[in-house]
Order: C-alpha cells, then structure tokens, then sequence
C-alpha cells in the first residue's frame, strides 16, 4: 500500500467486515464507524482473482441462475443481477439506501424470517426461500400489509415503503396481534425519513385485524 | 371569479384520498431513478477526498482504467486546485458492474499536499485561524446588520430582561434515495436522464445549457422519487458526471451518491448560534431585541435564519454572519433558516414570560399579531391539556418527569406561476392531466386527479395523471418552497374548466339545451332544468369521434394564498437519571388553506412534525477537528427518528379559507421550540442548544444541582 493511499484512508474492507461477523447478525456489532466509513475502502486488491461460482436462488418461487462473486450480496443480485441466459432478475423492489444493516430499506424475507438483503451474501441465500416484496402479494389480491398501507397512506416518497412492507408482513407472521408497543420494536430495524410511522402503525394494527 | 366552490359542494375536494401511486409503490413496481435498469448499463462511481483541506498535486488514473470491465475513468478536478471539504470530487469512474466499480476507485491514485482545515465554527472564528476562504477575512462573511426602533429606548422601558445564546446543530437531509441519475445519449444530440430530482425542468434546462443542446433535446424522468426535501434541485457535479462518462462510453450510466456522499456533499441544514439580549414590559410587550448570531453552510453561504421570528418587537438590532469551515456546502432544507430561529425565539419568548410570571401561553398572545395562530393556541392548548403543565417547571416528581411546551411558526407557500398544463378529454371517455411538475412523495399526482375529477364528475382513479417528465414540453416549477400544490393546482383546475366547457359546447345541441344549464353529475351530465335529460359520461364524450379535448389552463391568484401559520405543543418525559427525553404527545396545528388531499395533508403533516423532532432530539453533524472528517456520515451514527421515537401525534389540519396553501415545509418550524420548552417544564433547567441529548440533559441538570 503506497502512502498516497494512505493519505485517502484505508479501513477494513466490508468483506473483512462480514467475515469478523458473520451473515445476517448485523445490529449488535459495534464497529468505529470511522473504520468501516471509507467508502473507498478496499474491497479488492489489486490482482486479487476474483472467483465467481454460479449459483441457484428461489426467488418468490422461482429459480434463478446467476453467477455471483463471494462478495456479491442478495440485494446486488436483486436489483443488478442478471440470470444465466442474460435476463435482468430486476427486482428493485428492495432498495439500496444504507448499503449496511442500518435502515431496512432492503429488507426481504428468508424462509419468512425478515433479513436485510443488503447484509446477506449471495451463496448463503442458496437453498432458502426468498420472498421480495414483489413476491408478497397473490396475483392482483394484495397481502392485507400492503391494503392497509395504501388505506392509511403508510407512504409518502415510498422509497421505504417495501423494507416497511416486508418487515410488517415478517413482524405479523411471528405475533399475529402486535401492540403499538409490540410494531414499534418489530419495525425499529426500518427508517422512513418522510415520516410515515405513525400511519405506518394504523396500517399494521389493521392488517393484523385482517389475518 | 375563480373559485374552488364550498365544501358542502365539494364531492372530492378537501376529503381524505387514497394516493394513486399506492399500490405502485406497496408492490415494489414503483421505479425511483435509483431502480432504473437501462439495457447494457454502467455503473458509475465517484472517488471523493477524504481530507478536508488541500492541493490536487495528481491524480494517476491508470491502473483504474486498466482494471477490467471499467470502462471510463475523468477527472473532476484539476491538478492545482484545492479540495476545501472531505467528500469533494476528484474523478469518476464507469465499469460494468458496481463493485468494480467501486475497485476501481481504490485504483486511482491522488498525489495530495494537505493545507490547514477548519471544520467547526469555534475553530473557524477563533484568532489566529487558518483563513479557508480567501474572500471572507476571519473566515466570516461581512455582517448583515438590521435596525429598527431605538433599540437603548427599548431596553430603558423593559421591566425584565434575558441575555441568552441559543444554538441549533448542523442538520443533513438523509434522504432516502440518495442523489443521482442514471444519463442515456441516444445519439450526439439527444439525452434521456432518470433524475432523483425536485426539479424536471430546471435538470433539463441544466443538462441542455451544458452540453449546449436544444432543451428539448434532453428529456428528464422523475417517476417516483425517493426524498428531497429541498437538496435535490440542479444535476450536481455527479449528474454531469454521469453524463459525461454516458457519452465516452456509449452506455447508458447509472450513478447515485453513496449514504456517505450523501451527508458529506449534498446538503444540509446550517447551524444557528444567537446571543440574544431581550427585553419586555411589565404589562408583557416585547420591547428590545439585540442579537448577533452566527450559522455556517460549510465553505459556502446561506446560513440565514430570521430573528426575531414570528413576534413583533418594536426596538431592535441583529447583526448576523457566515461562517466558513472546511466542510459541504448547505442546501435548503425544509424550511430553510425557520426551525432554528422558531427553537430560539420561542425559548426566549418562555424565558421572559417567566421572568414576569406570566403564563407563556398568555405572554404569547399579546405579542403575536397572527389571528390565525391566536385561534390555533387556543384549540392546541385544549388538545394538549395546556393547563396539566407543571406551573412551576420541574416541580414534578419521581426520576421521570413530564413537561409541556408551546412553539410557532409560519411560512409562505402561496405558489406561483410558471406551470403549464393539459386536460384532455377522449372519446371513449378516457381523461389524462399532464403537467411537468414531480411527485416527490407529497401527493400532487393524487391532487391532480381530485382537481380533475371533482371538476369532471369522475373518480382519481379515471383520471391518468402523468407528471416527472419533461418530455411533453409542459413546464412547471421545482417543487420547494411548498410552492408544488399552490402553483399547479389553479393551472390544473382552470384547465378541467375549460375542457369541461368544450365538452359542453358539444354535446349541447344533442341534449337540445344552453350550454350554460350543463352540469356534471357522478358519471353523468345533466341539464339542470330538466334533469330527464342525463347522459353518462361516456355516452357524451362518444360524441366527440376522432376528435379530443385538449385544453390548457392558467394560473389564477383568486385559486390560493401564501402564508401558513403553524402552532404546536408537546408534551415530553425527560428520565432525570439517563437524561434521555421521549416525547409523549405533539399536537400540531397547521394552518392548510384549502386542503385538496386531507389525508395526504395529514401524512405531511406527521412528517414535518417528526422531521422537527430528529431535530430537537436526535440530529447532528459531528466534525472531528483533528482529522477534518465527518465522523457520522453513515445512518446509525447520524441518527434519525425512528419507529421508537415517534409520540402520538394529532395532526390537525386547521383550514380557514377555500384557497389553496403549500405544506410542505411549515409542519416542522415549531417542533423544536415545543420540545426545548417541554424539556425546561419538565425539568426546570434550559437546554439552549439542539438537539437535547442525553449528555446536554445530564450536564444541565448536574450545573442546576451544583
Ligand atoms: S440498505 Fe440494507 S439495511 Fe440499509
Ligand atoms: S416514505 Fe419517504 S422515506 Fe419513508
């Protein structure tokens, strides 16, 4: 490493990141923010060969190919992924918004347990069922989570509105008669910078009427 | 004269509609620019500085661009000049896939000679500083003095008087979707952008002057829009970027800041310090102000806040400057300069009333000129339960202790002209409103299908509402200010007029009546003398064949109203042990003029107010003077309000008048001035800084002991 590089600043790289804690436990590491806050942070070094594997993923039921690098994340194959014969897997649904466990805009569910996709690499989604929440609704019947939103305008931009979606969906198939105080803990891993929660919290409070 | 008729008449109008990008948006089909997947796309990133201050001595690019799969590296500054904050562009980068990218990146090589940094104020005002802008000696813009009265009268006739400093936090804008755009050449001479904008036009107009293209020549989207809250206007260095490396390349590029660019570049909310003397009158005048305050917006201007705000004083002097530091520039936001003048008037408005042992509610009302926010106090206070607060502040007992305060605001939002639109009328009964305006999250897409359907006799969901995109060549205004509803709204509603009247010129002779004893039913239109002549609405615009109606509309004064006065009162729990506070309740009382949505207004509403209260409480940049970095420019350090945070809130959405008024901003003016003076009344010692945090609680309390 050259000082130049240096001067920019270097941190642990996200891969290490993941590697010191492991996928999907995200909230409890507390890691100096000024370490992992680089975003020029190296990911790779150069000359570094970069393996890729081809994998499988059960998306909203369906099987996908795709073919990943050991970094690659769910959420990459989702939004930019492309599938074996060249398709876009296009689901954008999930959204990239803090890009580390920190804001629950790309929230999906595993095996219908609610995961940040941001957090989880490719090749540990293999052999679990992932739910988007383009995967969420039964044809032109929404999921009663996503009446209720659209009822109580739990929306504003919408740009949080799918990890919401999802993690509500998530937080009722665990406690079928959440309290307000009981929502608020289940969705605290979503931020809504338009401020949406507290129709957010009508919204659920009536879904769960509904299940 | 143009009017939006009485509620009573209103069918839609002022009633609580669901939005119409709803299920879009509940179902992930919602395409924000940052979704937009262009066949064989780029993606571009930018190498940004990570010191605050220094010299670009080089910038070796070459392993980058030897790096497979990249596909453009430019640079973004020259060799020679100066990089003044962290997060400064230096070059960019397009490669096939994100992550390489982003290796890329790291690849660039930058040959730097570090300067001294300033990056707090304190460090920026003090003697002997390192001056960073060579315009501004000491580092601080020339004071901007103002002076009214006799400001040594004044303070001859005040009975009582509070010499205080009030300071508020540099806030960021964290919105959601970062910044960005994903650019497209279809050939030399024609672009299409998806844009994360708040402004169409204004991107389009940019990307044309730019690359000196016809305007119409460059088509900007906005679909949907994930948050902007006034930082999203022009491209920005990485819109232009974007387009550039599109251009090299061939490709289409899709390039949208990181949550760490973000705070560091794209906006923020100045700071705030007044060192306010202040006096009032026995009977409770205010009667002398004296400030001389201070904000900084980075390297650049536009500090500004009002002071005194909102209450009249007679006698008065204020002196304000800018302050520089090595840090992102400012960029509105949400009511830009009015929270933080709200938080420290109204905090000094409750400090002088309890000096003369007056209720701060009453010291209030005979201050304040507004008649709007007079009827406000009175129907917020009964909400809150005014009279629970404790009548000597702290005097509750137990480690938890309840307050409760009051805090004001107003805004303008009385839209304006600019936007032109189009009804059209089809035969088989179809009805489009197009317009250039953006659905930024507030709901304009759905208050134009009410505009349109209450005039047609329709329902939202008959009427295709296409806005964010430039490309049929109907401009309309960046959406700031709270400007969006008030300026689109009057040029919406004269254009259904009008297109109603067409279609009532010709189905008139067919219904063998006036055109003037035409009305429009639920579906239908009748004539109004003989109601055995209705048709459906089908069935009348069948008559129109080949041909639609296509009109345009105009923007009309008598349609809206600027100046939105705002209340609200909070109610908190301060743990005297943890120092953490937890507000309970806010009751906001929201002057709306006419409020086309009422359950959009509401949502806007409930925004403002827990924007208001990240503020109070959470919000804050923190610069590390060592380093010159930001030291939480990410979203667990930099903390928002959250599920956990959120009180109840009554959002009431006070409607005195049958025009057209913009919310967007004033919801989140006096939250912060509700919770400091909650916070005093709760625990009897003053937090004259934002946010609150539990340290400034804890720290206050221990003085107050000591
Ligand atoms: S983007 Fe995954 S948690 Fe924020
Ligand atoms: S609706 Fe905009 S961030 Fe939640």
């Amino acid at each position: 490493m050259s000082d130049k590089e240096k001067k920019q600043g270097t941190s642990i790289s996200r891969r290490s990141f993941l590697k010191g804690v492991g996928t999907g436990t995200v909230a409890a590491t507390v890691v100096p923010s000024v370490l992992i806050g680089s975003e020029n942070a190296a990911e790779a070094q150069a000359g570094d060969a970069i393996s890729t594997a081809t994998i499988q993923l059960n998306i909203n039921e369906k099987m996908y190919e795709v073919e990943v690098e050991a970094r690659t994340t769910l959420l990459t194959v989702l939004r930019d992924g492309m599938d074996t014969s060249g398709n876009n897997v296009d689901l954008t649904g999930a959204k990239l918004i803090c890009d580390r466990g920190e804001c629950g805009g790309c929230t999906v569910m595993v095996d219908g347990k609610s995961v940040y996709a941001c957090m989880m690499l490719a090749i540990d989604a293999q052999g679990k069922k992932i739910t988007t929440v383009e995967g969420l609704a039964n044809g032109d019947d929404l999921h009663p989570v996503q009446e209720a939103f659209i009822k109580h305008d739990a929306l504003m931009c919408g740009f949080c509105t799918p990890g919401f979606v999802v993690s509500s969906a998530a937080l009722l198939n665990e406690n079928k008669q959440p309290t307000l105080e009981e929502i608020k803990t289940g969705l605290s891993g979503n931020t809504c910078r338009c401020g949406t929660y507290p129709f957010i919290f009508d919204a659920v409070k009536t879904a769960s009427r509904k299940m | 004269m143009a009017s939006w008729g009485e509620a009573s008449e209103s069918r839609l109008i002022g009633k609580r509609i669901n939005r119409l990008s709803g299920k879009d948006k509940v179902t992930g089909k919602a395409k924000y620019t940052f979704d937009i997947n262009r066949p064989g796309m780029l993606y571009g990133r930018i190498l940004r500085s990570e010191v605050a201050h220094a010299t670009v001595m080089g910038v070796d690019t070459s392993e980058a661009e030897a790096l497979p799969g990249v596909k453009a590296v430019i640079p973004l500054i020259e060799i020679g000049n100066k990089l003044r904050y962290q997060g400064q562009e230096i070059a960019a980068v397009a490669a096939e896939t994100d992550d390489i990218a982003k290796d890329a990146i790291r690849l660039i090589h930058v040959d730097l000679e570090e300067l001294p940094h300033v990056v707090t104020e304190a460090d920026a005002m003090a003697e002997g500083a390192p001056q960073i802008r060579e315009d501004w000696a000491g580092n601080q813009s020339e004071p901007n003095i103002r002076e009214d009265g006799d400001l040594e009268a004044g303070f001859a006739e005040a009975a009582v008087e509070v010499e205080a400093t009030y300071s508020t936090a540099v806030q960021t804008h964290v919105c959601l979707e970062t910044h960005g755009h994903v650019v497209e050449w279809e050939d030399e001479q024609n672009l299409t952008v998806w844009a994360s904008t708040q402004g169409v036009f204004g991107v389009r107009n940019d990307f044309a002057q730019h690359f000196e293209l016809p305007a119409n020549q460059v088509r900007v989207i906005t679909e949907h829009m994930g948050g902007g809250f006034g930082s999203k206007f022009g491209p920005g260095i990485e819109g232009r970027a974007a387009a550039e490396l599109s251009r090299i390349t061939g490709k289409a590029v899709k390039l949208m800041l990181t949550r760490k660019s973000e705070h560091l570049v794209a906006g923020n909310r100045p700071s705030m310090t007044q060192n306010v003397r202040a006096g009032a009158t026995r009977d409770g005048r205010l009667i002398a102000y004296d400030m001389k305050g201070h904000g900084t917006g980075g390297i650049s201007s536009g500090a500004g806040f009002q002071a005194p705000y909102v209450y009249h004083v007679p006698n008065l002097r204020t002196e304000r400057v800018n302050v520089a530091v090595n840090a992102g520039n400012q960029r509105a936001m949400r009511a830009p300069g009015h929270p933080q003048a709200s938080f420290a008037m109204d905090s000094l408005m409750d400090e002088l009333a309890e000096k003369l042992g007056m209720n701060p509610l009453e010291f209030r009302r005979i201050n304040d000129a507004n008649e709007v926010r007079q009827a406000q106090y009175t129907l917020g206070a009964q909400e809150i339960g005014w009279h629970r607060r404790n009548s000597v502040p702290g005097s509750g007992t137990g480690v938890k202790k309840r307050g409760i305060g009051v805090g004001s605001g107003l805004w303008g939002g009385g839209g304006g002209r600019g936007t032109e639109a189009r009804v059209t009328i089809n035969a088989d009964g179809t009805v489009e409103a197009v317009t250039g305006t953006q659905d930024i999250g507030t709901g304009v897409r759905t208050v134009i299908a009410i505009i349109v359907a209450e005039e047609l006799g329709l329902n939202t969901t008959d009427i295709m509402v296409k806005v964010g995109d430039s490309g049929p060549g109907l401009p309309s205004g960046g959406s700031g200010g709270s400007q969006t509803t008030p300026s689109v709204a009057p040029v919406i509603k004269t254009a259904a007029a009008a297109a109603k009247q067409k279609l009532f010129e010709r189905i008139a002779p067919m219904l063998e009546a006036p055109i003037d004893d035409l009305r429009v039913g639920t579906g239908t239109i009748y004539v109004v003398s003989d109601r055995t002549k209705t048709i459906t609405w089908e069935q009348a615009t069948g008559q129109l064949g080949m041909e639609s109606i296509s009109e345009g509309g105009h923007w009309d004064e008598e349609l809206r109203q600027n100046g939105a006065a705002g209340t609200q009162f909070a109610e908190v729990e301060v743990d005297t042990e943890t120092g953490a506070v937890r507000a309970i309740k806010i009751v906001a009382v929201q002057d709306c003029g006419l409020a086309i949505n009422r359950l959009t207004t509401e949502s806007q509403i409930n925004g403002g107010v827990i924007m208001g209260l990240g503020q109070a409480l959470l919000e804050e940049r923190f610069m590390d003077p060592y380093t010159g970095r930001m030291l939480n420019a990410n979203l667990e350090d930099y903390k928002v309000p959250g599920t956990l945070e959120i009180p109840e809130i009554k959002s009431i959405v006070f409607d005195t008048h049958r025009r057209v008024t913009g919310v967007g901003e004033p919801p989140c003016i006096p939250t912060p001035g509700a919770i400091a003076n909650a916070v005093y009344n709760a625990i009897g010692v003053r937090i004259r800084e934002l946010p609150i945090t539990p340290d400034r609680v804890l720290t206050a309390l221990a003085e107050k002991k000591a």
